[in-house]
């Protein structure tokens, strides 16, 4: 084996990589906001809507759980143009769009998943008192019951959306320029395959626990519990 | 043109088994080195349990497809060229291992200390303490989560397609090349890919469930 690593073919084109992982972080990031106020919504029909609607959003979440991201991101990505050509409509996304589409399906099944988990978690006495003091059902959700759920499920709700981040590397097969799309560029004009997927492969990582960092970050400031009144120290 | 009929939903089915046996595969190998890395997530030396966590971490914060191209071009830079499945279900291998490896990590620590203490107190070997205290309790609570990744790892073999395993994906990907039919195509791979996980997703759940009823 006398194969020498050269990595300055690689930062050569840094300009490039940079370019890719700033797409991939804007995929990552809407995908995750987009996915994550679907799931809220999801989730609040999981737990609370009618019958016919649990059960539309009940498929959804098992259609996407266990079926490949990859099949849905190929069935949206060629599957829309055909069936807008069979409507008699002529319009095309961009690759972007329908990366960010895919992905927020995709995330807001996983998610509705995971915060139902939480909202089932919340004791039913909870429920009672903000019922008692006469909150609304929409108060009742959003101020009551999601907070602690998403306090108790913040560790998963994490993991998810880093696991996102890392599979938006999938959407580069449609031709969307995020980092991994940029790395098989450099690997294809500079041969340097090894090299530029090491690399490739240290950003990911770095963005992983930057990522995990803003997460605990936002959830310190957001999800802080906070009781309005101290309770008296002995009662 | 060709269209999108019996055949050509008979060729994915056959396509099926490659997905199965890279499944199968890197389950076993996957679940065999990620029990060695539970052990060592768990054992009393510290430089057992650093090494072993660099590894999970290394693999849980890395794009599947980035260590899939990895390891392709690394295995033909050692000069190995090997055919397609092995090469992917080595990848798909060292993935697995890391998650495996964590989610058992967790099973083997959610039993209480008094266990392996109660194990030291009747002078069992370390090995006897594994073998006949702490793994007979673990699995029980490790059998759940345990399918749910498999499930997870049927789906993951989808992406092997990207570096030309042909698995049901790739020939699914053919199949929309020959027929420009894509949405007949990828509903079917849909709906194969779910007849497959869906009732183990649903096993799980009722592992989980039954695993609550008896705690």
């Amino acid at each position: 084996m006398d194969y020498v690593l050269q990595f300055n073919a690689v930062f050569q084109h840094s300009d490039l990589i940079l370019t890719g992982l700033i797409n991939s972080v804007i995929l990552s990031a809407s995908a995750i906001v987009m996915g994550f106020i679907l799931a809220i919504f999801c989730a609040r029909i999981r737990t609370e809507g009618g019958k016919l609607s649990r059960g539309i959003v009940a498929t959804y979440v098992e259609l996407v759980r266990n079926t490949p991201f990859l099949a849905q991101l190929f069935l949206i990505a060629f599957g829309i143009p055909q069936f807008a050509a069979f409507c008699g409509l002529s319009f095309r996304f961009s690759p972007q769009s329908i990366a960010i589409l895919a992905l927020s399906l995709n995330l807001g099944a996983f998610v509705t998943e995971i915060i139902r988990a939480g909202l089932e978690s919340i004791p039913r006495s909870q429920i009672e008192a903000a019922e008692s003091l006469a909150l609304t059902p929409g108060q009742i959700f959003f101020r009551i019951k999601l907070p602690p759920a998403l306090l108790k499920v913040y560790p998963a709700l994490s993991s998810q959306f880093i696991l996102q981040m890392l599979g938006t590397s999938i959407v580069s097969v449609i031709a969307v320029q995020e980092l991994t799309a940029t790395a098989g560029t450099i690997q294809a004009e500079t041969f340097r395959a090894f090299e530029t997927y090491i690399v490739t492969m240290v950003i990911y990582f770095c963005l992983a626990w930057l990522f995990r960092g803003c997460f605990s970050t936002l959830a310190r400031y957001f999800l802080r519990w906070r009781p309005r009144f101290k309770r008296p120290e002995s009662l | 043109m060709r269209t999108f009929g019996f055949n050509e939903t008979f060729y994915l089915i056959q396509a099926v088994q490659w997905t199965l046996y890279l499944s199968v595969l890197t389950f076993l190998l996957g679940g065999l080195i990620g029990f060695g890395i539970a052990l060592m997530r768990t054992s009393a030396s510290y430089r057992w349990r650093t090494l072993s966590s660099i590894y999970v971490q290394i693999f849980q914060n890395t794009p599947l497809l980035m260590q899939l191209f990895l390891i392709y071009f690394g295995l033909s830079i050692i000069g190995l060229r090997l055919p397609a499945l092995v090469a992917a279900s080595i990848a798909l291998t060292f993935f697995a291992s890391a998650f495996l490896g964590e989610i058992w990590k967790g099973c083997i620590e959610s039993i209480p200390p008094q266990q392996s203490e109660a194990a030291d107190a009747l002078a069992l070997t370390p090995w006897q303490r594994l073998r006949y205290v702490i793994l007979p309790q673990s699995i029980r609570i490790a059998t759940p989560s345990t399918v749910g990744f498999f499930v997870q790892i049927v789906k993951d073999t989808s992406l092997t397609s990207i570096v030309g395993m042909t698995e049901l994906m790739r020939a699914a990907n053919l199949m929309n090349n020959a027929t420009m039919q894509p949405m007949r195509v990828f509903v079917v791979v849909c709906a194969i890919y779910f007849v497959i996980c869906f009732p183990l997703s649903l096993l799980s759940r009722k592992l989980e469930g039954r695993l609550h009823v008896i705690r």
